[in-house]
């Protein structure tokens, strides 16, 4: 398909813009303006209008297509969240920080306060930021609230522990937030080798950050010993709230330890992925680390009126300009009181269900490294198909031509030619089992014939793409 | 009401999985969490139909005075948004797929994120894009730590004429870091360029200014990127984007790192987010560029078609040793911008831009007759200044609020000795007759 540069025609236009009512300005000096205007489109509305929704038509989607991507949560975007969100969009953030301003934001602020207690009810938690603005904020604010708790105790810390079977920003987010990693490998049960972990621990560790259910999908019966032994050695726990939707009102992370949260409120609480973004990372803390939390804060006063924190001592400062990604706030509020306690607790029996369902399904056709009852994902191996030539990233796409987006593939990267499936609770049954036997025949095709899968797929806009080409000439912006 | 309607299971279809699955319950599932672990309360309210929630939402939506007339700014404008924007970004193809790992079921999405780096590149003048950050505030983090790994360095000097929310930032970022930060007071509303000569040495990795800056000035960086780079540091400059449509890049100005916020193209207001940050950088930084990057290639038919690329610098690959450790982004919101900028276009972007700067234009001058009141001429400005009023501007803006008038940004909150100083944004949707009433409304409250 051309691009939208490739479409334009010199002169045409999209929109047009309001009439002036007040007289043309004198010019900037030369040395201020631009020589010429930046080489944007120039297209029509309509033009505009059929190039993105063709392009559209040329991505899988949740509401198009299954999408079991594990670890990303895929599951159906309430419409209703969309309607609410658009509710918001005139109010202007700035305006709960001007003097006296906050008494005409009382709707936002007090959405964001209760939300706020809502995710600390649900994680065990006493106090959270809306701030974060992705998962991978919340890691790194967290990660700088417990530098900040070990700083105002005097403790010298150096290294945040976490397990080889980690996502890849909980390293990153340690390395930013100033601290040494150390990994500590999985054992054969499928978690975090506890006398590996016990070897690892010393008084200059800040942090243990920890997924749990990990990212085999396992809950980590552990998890309250592994919690035990930081504390006694004054390490905090990082919850990665990745996998959260598993265990909403089963366990929370505040009662076996953990000393702070980030929530992903698109993965959990059901806002959409956007293709890649806007997420939302809020960050909850015990008591101890209240203190640290950034600005500004939104509390409550004795009338019950809500209002703006802009200073404090202790604070680690500001994490992101406002308030978080409030659109993907009401999303996630409207959620959550829209399904309730009930709604939430069946969210994640039917989550951990529906992976139990499809792991014992396939179970015959593909190596389970780690065979145990899962919570909301599955990780399998392609190492059988292996034997014939096929890889997990085959697998995929062969999947893509059968209209199903594949499973993660390759993570986590302890489990070798790993796929990765969460089905999420909002998946029928039929669903599921149309997948599974797809996936069934994937691993027959392997046996009878390797070449179909390694030649799929054959029904996109394009076949394979050549990746060490992209990498090598770094084309990156159309140059015509 | 049904409270399950988004888990579609009937009994029967329950039972028929339990027994593929081997438990007697769903219960038994949660067998491998210990028993004294489990939750002891869960006090989340009883649920509700989607008519009563949004019904809920529309009354905390009403607890917020929508009929403010806005002239705040810093940092996010109240600018138009044409209708394609909403009708196209809101394609679920778009806003219900993932991350675009999966190339061949993803060209939608990674084209459009193609086209959007394209699109920054050519605003801010450079070579390189990313496929976005979270929003302008930790772009600006993001650009110091990418100066600092490309340098080897370990100084950051910012300008304080930058935002205050992304000084902020940049400083939380920086927090843990064996990095300093030095800060450099305004002069004038202006880079106290003396001051910025003193500092410049060996260990500067980066000098960050803002374009317009916090107080509505316009500066040529040109000079200043000179100096900058004999001293071989990097200039990282924060620009509005809707401004560049009249005021020349930053690119073209010398700056080695661009940033910003995108919410002006094309993203709501909506409460400070989501927007999402932007940026852009001469292709030698490439390698320590942060977050996504989609680069055009072929297909096994030579067909063209996009990747995610130069991934060996992102966390899920390179873990502690990552650029960022970014993961999801804001690719909605830079579709948008993307939308936003083809539809209004090469010559549109350069109107609404000279609109803008018409429409403050006239309330400078509006505003200049009221009777102790004066503006700041230390530079030329977009579409905000800065006012010196003759008491606090605190209680005026807190006032005038009361009659449906946000007025503009006191600076008090934010700088030393500048109580009596407000900052006044116009955009291009704010008519005459606003301005006048502005204006009117400021006269009679001081």
């Amino acid at each position: 398909m051309e691009l939208i540069y490739e479409k334009s025609v010199p002169g045409r236009r999209g929109v047009k813009l309001p009439a002036s009512d007040v007289p043309v300005a004198a010019p900037l000096p030369e040395a201020l303006l631009r020589a010429e205007p930046a080489g944007l489109a120039e297209v029509s509305e309509l033009d505009l209008v059929r190039h993105f929704t063709n392009l559209s038509r040329r991505n899988f989607s949740l509401d198009t297509n299954f999408y079991p991507l594990g670890s990303c949560t895929m599951k159906y975007n309430a419409k209703v969240l969309e309607n609410a969100a658009a509710l918001f969009a005139p109010f202007h953030p700035m305006t709960a920080l001007l003097p006296g301003g906050e008494e005409f934001c009382q709707g936002s602020l007090g959405m964001l306060y209760d939300l706020g207690q809502m995710l600390a009810d649900i994680t065990g938690m006493d106090e959270v930021t809306t701030q974060p603005l992705a998962g991978a904020h919340g890691e790194l604010t967290g990660i700088l609230l417990i530098s900040a708790y070990h700083r105002a105790k005097g403790n010298r810390k150096k290294y945040v522990l976490v397990p080889d079977s980690s996502h890849g920003t909980n390293p990153a987010s340690a390395a930013i937030a100033g601290y040494e990693v150390i990994t500590v490998p999985t054992a054969s049960y499928g978690d975090m080798d506890m006398e590996l972990f016990r070897q690892a621990m010393n008084d200059e560790v800040a942090a243990v950050m920890m997924t749990c259910p990990n990212t085999l999908g396992l809950f980590n019966p552990h998890i309250k010993e592994i919690s035990d032994i930081a504390h006694s050695f004054d390490a905090l726990m990082y919850y990665d709230g990745a996998n959260l939707n598993a265990i909403m009102g089963k366990v929370k992370p505040g009662d076996v330890g953990f000393d702070v949260v980030h929530v992903n409120l698109h993965k959990t609480f059901g806002t959409p992925h956007g293709g890649g973004g806007p997420g939302a990372g809020p960050v909850g803390v015990k008591k101890a680390l209240i203190p640290f939390l950034p600005l500004p804060r939104i509390v409550m006063d004795d009338n019950g009126a809500f209002g703006l924190q802009t200073s404090r001592p202790g604070a680690i400062g500001r994490a992101a300009n406002f308030y978080g990604n409030f659109g993907i706030m009401v999303r996630a509020y409207a959620y959550i009181i829209m399904l309730g306690r009930e709604g939430l607790i069946r969210v994640s029996e039917h989550a951990v269900l529906n992976a139990n369902y499809i792991k014992e399904r396939l179970k015959p056709y593909f190596d389970l490294p780690y065979d145990q009852t899962c919570m909301h994902e599955c990780v399998f191996s392609a190492s059988r198909q292996l034997a014939h030539g096929v890889h997990a990233i085959d697998i995929a796409k062969f999947l893509i031509d059968r209209g199903y987006h594949p499973p993660t593939v390759y993570f986590p990267l302890i489990v070798k030619e790993a796929i990765m499936i969460e089905p999420t609770e909002t998946e029928s049954k039929a669903a599921m089992d149309a997948f599974i036997e797809v996936m069934i025949e994937a691993a027959r095709t392997a046996g009878s014939d390797p070449q179909a899968l390694l030649d799929a797929p054959l029904t996109m806009p394009v076949s394979r793409l050549d990746e060490t080409k992209a990498a090598r000439e770094q084309n990156v912006c159309c140059l015509v | 009401m049904n409270d399950s309607h988004y888990c579609p299971h009937t009994a029967e279809e329950i039972r028929e999985m339990l027994s593929v699955v081997g438990a007697s319950s769903v219960e038994e599932l949660f067998a491998p969490i210990p028993p004294e672990l489990r939750a002891k309360t869960f006090n989340i309210p009883p649920g509700m139909s989607e008519f009563e929630t949004f019904a809920r939402m529309q009354a905390i939506a009403a607890d917020n005075s929508a009929a403010m007339v806005n002239f705040i700014g810093g940092g996010y404008y109240d600018h138009i948004i044409p209708a394609v924007v909403d009708h196209l970004s809101g394609r679920a193809e778009f806003y219900t797929a993932y991350t675009p790992y999966q190339p061949e079921c993803s060209q939608g999405t990674l084209q459009a994120l193609f086209e959007y780096q394209t699109a920054i590149c050519r605003l801010t003048g450079l070579d390189v894009s990313n496929a976005s950050l979270y929003d302008g505030a930790t772009a600006c983090a993001e650009a110091a730590m990418m100066a600092l790994r490309a340098t080897g360095r370990n100084r950051v000097v910012v300008d304080g004429c930058v935002s205050p929310f992304s000084r902020q930032v940049l400083k939380t970022y920086l927090y843990n870091q064996d990095v300093e930060v030095v800060e450099i007071t305004p002069l004038d509303g202006l880079l106290n360029r003396a001051a910025l000569a003193a500092v410049l040495d060996e260990r500067v990795a980066a000098v960050l200014v803002q374009n317009p800056n916090f107080f509505g000035c316009i500066e040529d960086l040109s000079p200043l990127a000179a100096q900058i780079h004999a001293a071989g540091a990097l200039l990282v400059a924060s620009v509005y984007p809707v401004s560049l449509g009249l005021i020349r890049s930053p690119g073209e100005m010398g700056a080695d790192i661009a940033v910003g916020d995108g919410q002006s193209l094309g993203n709501p207001l909506s409460f400070g987010g989501p927007s999402f940050g932007f940026i852009a950088a001469k292709k030698a930084f490439i390698r320590n560029m942060p977050g996504r990057i989609v680069g055009e290639t072929v297909d096994r038919n030579g067909k063209r078609g996009f990747v995610l690329t130069l991934q060996a610098r992102e966390q899920h690959i390179k873990r502690h040793k990552a650029t960022s450790n970014i993961c999801s982004n804001q690719g909605l919101c830079a579709l948008r911008g993307l939308i936003f900028l083809s539809a209004v276009g090469r010559d549109g972007l350069a109107d609404l831009a000279r609109l803008n700067r018409d429409k403050a234009e006239y309330a400078k001058a509006r505003m200049a007759l009221i009777p102790g009141v004066a503006v700041l001429q230390s530079a030329p400005a977009f579409n905000e200044f800065t006012l010196f009023l003759p008491g606090p501007a605190a209680p005026i803006v807190t006032e005038m609020l009361k009659q449906g008038i946000a007025a503009g940004v006191p600076l008090g909150d934010y700088y030393e000795d500048s109580a009596n100083a407000l900052v006044v944004t116009v955009t291009e949707k704010r008519t005459k007759k606003e301005i006048d009433r502005l204006a009117d409304a400021l006269q009679a409250n001081i």
